[in-house]
This record gives C-alpha cells, sequence and structure tokens, in this order.
C-alpha cells in the first residue's frame, strides 16, 4: 500500500507456475495490489506488501498460491503464546459474542 | 453460537436460539417478524418466496448516532441488522443482490449508496462483525452465504446467477466452492461501499476500487475507539502507580497523593493516550517499519517534551533518577502500544508481527523493568 511498508522479507506467499492457468482471480481478490499477470501467469509483484490475508489462496482455482494466513495482530500473537491458544481476534473489551 | 452456524441450513424447523443468541435466520416468509418494526425498514415488496422488507436509502440521525456510539466503542458488539435478504427501492428478477456483513455499520454504509437504485442486499450473519473480520474469524464465509441464499430463497427470486459480495469478502468465500454449492456466481466487487455506485453503472472494477486505503481520515476515525479501549486498561495502571507513588519514605499521606501519586498516575495515563492519539495519526511518519520502531521514537519525542516540562516547573518536582525511569518508560510505553497497534491497520502480516514480537517484546520487557528500577531508586533511596 501507497507509502505503507511493513518488515520486508519476512512473507511466506508463494505461487506455483506450472499451476497457475492466468486466471487473475488473485490479482481481483488482493487488497494490496501484490499480483500482475505476465504472459498468462500470476507473478508477485509486490512481495513486501503481501498481508497475508489468505483471499487469493482461497479463491485460486487451480490452488498454485500458498500462503500462511493469518492474522497480524500482536495482541493475538502475545495472548496465544500465553494462553497456549490459537491466536484470535476476539479482543474486543465490549464483546458479548 | 459456534455450532449454530455450522449445522445445515434447517430455516423454519431450527430451534428458537437462546435469549442472548442472533437474530434466527430469515424463514418462510423471507423475513423474521422483528424486522418489520425496525425504523429504516419502509415497506415490503412481495416475492414468489413472500414479502421482502425494502429498507431506506436514507441515514437518519438514529443511524448517525448508533455510528457514532461504535466509534467510541459504546455497544459495539450489538450494532447488529438481522441476516436476511432486504431489498432496495422495487427490485425485480434482473436486479444486482449484493451481499454484505451484519455488522450495522457497514449495512448503513452499503444502503446508503444505494438511493435511487432498485436492488437487493442478502446480509450474511457475521454475529455483529464487519465484512474483512468476520471473513477472517470465518463468519462471513462460503458456508454461509450458501446457507443464506438457500434460505432466502434467493433463487426463485431473481432470474439471473451473479452476486456481487465485497472483495475483502475474499478472504472468506471462495467465489468456485459458492459457485458450486449454491448456484451463484459470486463476483468480487469494489472494497468500499462509495464505489458500489460507480461499479454498478460500469460493470467494472477500477484498479483504484481494488486496493485498501489507510489514509490520514481512517486512521483518525480508529483514535476514539482506540483510545476508549486503552484508557479503560491503562486508567488501572495509572491508579495503582498513583497508590505507589503516594509512598514517601515517611509512608503514604494525602500530601504525597497530591505532590507525587496524582502527578504519577496522570503521567501514566498520558504516556499511553498520547501514544494511541500521535500514533495512529502519525504512523507513515514515524521511522522505522516495525511498529514497535515507530512507537520508541514517538516516545522518545513524548520524553523530550516531559523533560522540557519539567525544566520549566510545570508538571511536579521529580528527582534527577526518576525522570530517568520516566524517559524510559516512555518509549517502551509507546513502543508497546504502537506495537498492538499492528492488528487494527490493514496492512501488516502475521510472519512480520511475528518477526517483530520476537525481537521486541523482549526489549520492552527489559525496558519497563529498567524504568521501574530507576523510578523506585530515584523516589526512595536516592
Amino acid at each position: 500500500m501507497n507509502g505503507f511498508q511493513y518488515i520486508s522479507g519476512v512473507v511466506s506467499l508463494t505461487v506455483d507456475e506450472a499451476k497457475c492457468v492466468g486466471c487473475r482471480m488473485c490479482v481481483n481478490v488482493c487488497p494490496q495490489g501484490v499480483f500482475v499477470i505476465e504472459n498468462r501467469k500470476a507473478k508477485i509483484h509486490r512481495r513486501d506488501d503481501c498481508m497475508e490475508c489468505g483471499a487469493c489462496a482461497k479463491n485460486c482455482l487451480t490452488s498454485a498460491i500458498t500462503v500462511q494466513c493469518g492474522i497480524g495482530c500482536a495482541r493475538a500473537l502475545i495472548r496465544s503464546v500465553v494462553f497456549g491458544t490459537e491466536p484470535t481476534c476476539d479482543c474486543s473489551g465490549d464483546s458479548a459474542a | 453460537m459456534e455450532a449454530a452456524s455450522t449445522q445445515p441450513n434447517k430455516c423454519c424447523c431450527r430451534k428458537p436460539q437462546a435469549a442472548t443468541a442472533d437474530y434466527a435466520g430469515p424463514c418462510q416468509p423471507v423475513s423474521d417478524p422483528a424486522v418489520w418494526s425496525l425504523p429504516w425498514v419502509v415497506g415490503r415488496i412481495p416475492t414468489p418466496v413472500g414479502d421482502v422488507p425494502i429498507v431506506s436509502t436514507t441515514l437518519t440521525w438514529r443511524d448517525r448516532l448508533g455510528a457514532w456510539k461504535v466509534r467510541w466503542a459504546i455497544g459495539r458488539m450489538s450494532f447488529r441488522v438481522p441476516p436476511g435478504l432486504y431489498a432496495v427501492g422495487s427490485p425485480d428478477e434482473n436486479s444486482p443482490i449484493l451481499a454484505t456483513a451484519n455488522y450495522k455499520l457497514s449495512f448503513d454504509q452499503l444502503r446508503s449508496q444505494l438511493a435511487g437504485r432498485n436492488a437487493w442486499v442478502l446480509v450474511l450473519d457475521t454475529k455483529g462483525v464487519n465484512v474483512w473480520c468476520a471473513a477472517a474469524k470465518g463468519t462471513f464465509s462460503t458456508d454461509e452465504l450458501v446457507r443464506r441464499t438457500q434460505a432466502t430463497g434467493l433463487a426463485k427470486i431473481v432470474s439471473h446467477d451473479v452476486l456481487i459480495a465485497p472483495q475483502l469478502g475474499a478472504v472468506g468465500v471462495s467465489a468456485g466452492e459458492a459457485r458450486t454449492r449454491s448456484g451463484f456466481r459470486v463476483l468480487f466487487g469494489p472494497v468500499r461501499a462509495t464505489d458500489v455506485p460507480q461499479f454498478l453503472d460500469d460493470g467494472f472494477k477500477s484498479p483504484s476500487m481494488h486496493l485498501v486505503r489507510f489514509a490520514l481520515k481512517d486512521r483518525v476515525t480508529l483514535v476514539p475507539v482506540e483510545l476508549v479501549q486503552w484508557a479503560r486498561k491503562a486508567s488501572v495502571a495509572s491508579a495503582a502507580l498513583a497508590i505507589l507513588a503516594s509512598f514517601g519514605r515517611e509512608g503514604c499521606s494525602w500530601e504525597g497523593f497530591v505532590s507525587s501519586g496524582l502527578p504519577s498516575g496522570l503521567l501514566m495515563l498520558f504516556a499511553v493516550l498520547s501514544a494511541v492519539l500521535f500514533g495512529a495519526t502519525l504512523l507513515p511518519w514515524l521511522p522505522g517499519r516495525a511498529f514497535s520502531c515507530k512507537g520508541a521514537w514517538l516516545g522518545a519525542c513524548i520524553a523530550v517534551a516531559f523533560v522540557a516540562a519539567v525544566a520549566w516547573g510545570s508538571v511536579g518536582r521529580f528527582t534527577p533518577l526518576e525522570i530517568a525511569g520516566w524517559c524510559i518508560a516512555f518509549p517502551v510505553i509507546a513502543s508497546y502500544v504502537l506495537m498492538d497497534f499492528t492488528g487494527v491497520t490493514p496492512y501488516t502480516s502475521v510472519s512480520g508481527v511475528r518477526w517483530e514480537v520476537r525481537r521486541a517484546l523482549p526489549l520492552q520487557i527489559a525496558g519497563i523493568a529498567v524504568a521501574a528500577i530507576l523510578w523506585l531508586l530515584g523516589r526512595f533511596v536516592a
């Protein structure tokens, strides 16, 4: 995203070019503009912009994309380590759910 | 509640849920009876499967007040819309279908963009959570989308098979799987509701409609809710510090509280809240990529301001060691607050957060320990 770059060189995103059929679904769903299509194949154009949300992998027709998706939230991570649970988004103080 | 959401759809046969549970999904007729008395429901439209409520596209002062309240963390988790199908204008079998979450803020933003149009709005049960977060949590999901299209009898209402979902819902919805299971082709529309009219007119998503933004305006919107949540936590720490700081070498006294306890407690509160306020607004301009690093810089600035204020004699009297303790505490506190901010920004990856927390947290713990020791030495020994 313009003006916002998080830690570089850590993202777990991969595209298997052999499997990719160039359907553009990843380009369509990525909120960070990470992908471009070149020669009918998806290319990772801005790797460090990837926030590992997993929308691309979820919608890849041929499962060519893999990413270790999860929530980029320090509180969730610290809690999961302290309490030995999976990281979750449930942190709202007034959560009724 | 989670268990209920994974059950196969039984619609009318579904057992009534507990009092605290969400609204049951719409049955035949299409809508929950409670829907008809909602202030923003302005009529009904007959369909082959029953009447569908028509919603207003104008937000009233009541809707705006509700939005203002959730921005200040008041009743945030109960700002909901009953899931189900709604109509805008007088839609027919050819009208577009737009899916959204049942967080009322999301729903209101969408309907307010649809003035003068005819459309169907399919509200998924996301437990009152916005589209993106719900998609990550697994409530704005392929399962729920399939279940909701079936429960509302949508296929009998429209003659086409296109369902427009917000793009950020793609985190939880697989278009391919949804098509196989529901018969509807999911088209991921714009990220923001404000782009929906343009998208409907052109049938085309321009590049800027794809991307999330985090402009100053978006960040400032986050400030109130963050301030409230942090104030709740910080007030506990501040109160504890105020009591501790009221003790002098002669024990605890009212004079001690006024001269030292109260200023110390307020300083703690100031450290946290200023980090939230300036951290959110200045985020892209603070140096470093790691949020903890940005926070440390911000805290250093706060420390400089504090030292200047002490030098001017405007914040009470402190011993040099105490001042040193605060000068370490400010960057550490701001560093932690900003690191926590990774959870509300739309560009942090889980790998990055793991990288950052692993490095920053030990330093923060060490820093706060040093600050505490200096402070105690400054108060009770020096």
